[in-house]
């Protein structure tokens, strides 16, 4: 018997993706989870959600903004040496 | 037959720290390079804009340099340094709301109820169906729908991999708090992402 539902299930599923789950609760989150779609689809698009936000691809630094950042830091050592 | 060519082993960033902290510009430098990128992109997604990333960029690293001396060791360095850059970043959102007096920690309460409403599986590797420049400005968007408050939470636990007491720490919130937070992030990114990701 499955002892959750789909509110009990919603309140635990940001501690299941951070895998801090007692093994019981687990068990019965991962069966309710086989069993009910729209849990399932909350869960799956919540992981790719932190997947996507965490894509090293993403953002990338621009060149110019480095050079700025790398002169900055150079002329303030610079004066900190003199 | 040939020499291979001698591998250069990577320096912790304590090591580094240390010659930084003896006079060292290369190390300081190494440090730079090893997280610019990542600060950069933090302060992108918390600000939402580029100019205020770079701005963020520079403060931290700046600040970081002019600090250097007090940097306690008992910490990581990158740690020190998002505390650094998360603390620009949230003062730079704190003056463009000046004139709307909101405090940000207080935008949206941390109990309300999340209530699913998209329950449409998402297209398969939405990453490769958009350009680069579109998927960033679908992430930023969602982002931006959040409170400043629990970006700042969201980004900290799950992009730079903060654990739940450092994030608690440095925004001087409860665990419990960042806890709250950052379920509320997740379900409400999830909700933004999801009418653009749904299959159709």
């Amino acid at each position: 018997m499955n002892l959750l539902n789909c509110k009990d299930c919603l309140k635990e599923i940001s501690s299941y993706l951070d895998g801090e789950m007692e093994p019981d609760l687990k068990r019965h989150l991962e069966e309710h989870l086989s069993l009910c779609h729209h849990c399932q689809v909350v869960f799956d698009s919540a992981r790719k959600t932190i997947e996507l936000y965490c894509d090293g691809r993403l953002f990338p630094l621009p060149l110019e903004v480095r050079d700025r950042l790398h002169r900055a830091l150079r002329r303030r050592w610079e004066e900190k040496a003199s | 037959m040939t020499e291979s060519s001698p591998v250069v082993p990577r320096k912790d960033d304590s090591v580094l720290v240390t010659e930084a902290k003896a006079g060292n510009y290369a190390a300081f430098e190494a440090l730079v390079s090893r997280y610019e990128k990542k600060i950069y992109r933090l302060g992108l997604n918390l600000t939402g804009n580029p100019e205020d990333a770079e701005d963020v960029l520079q403060e931290a690293f700046l600040k970081a340099f002019a600090h250097l001396a007090e940097f306690r060791e008992d910490a990581r360095f990158y740690t020190w340094l998002v505390r650094i850059a998360i603390n620009e970043g949230l003062m730079k959102l704190r003056k463009r709301r000046s004139d709307k007096a909101v405090p940000i920690e207080d935008a949206v309460g941390e109990e309300g109820e999340i209530i699913p409403r998209e329950f449409t599986d998402w297209k398969p590797n939405p990453e490769q169906l958009y350009a680069q420049g579109e998927m960033e400005t679908i992430l930023q968007n969602a982002a931006q729908g959040l409170s400043p408050g629990f970006r700042a939470v969201f980004l900290l636990r799950d992009v730079e991999g903060l654990s739940t007491e450092e994030t608690a720490q440095l925004l001087n919130l409860t665990e419990g708090a960042v806890k709250a937070r950052l379920f509320r992030a997740r379900l409400q990114l999830r909700e933004g992402l999801s009418k653009v990701f749904k299959r159709g």
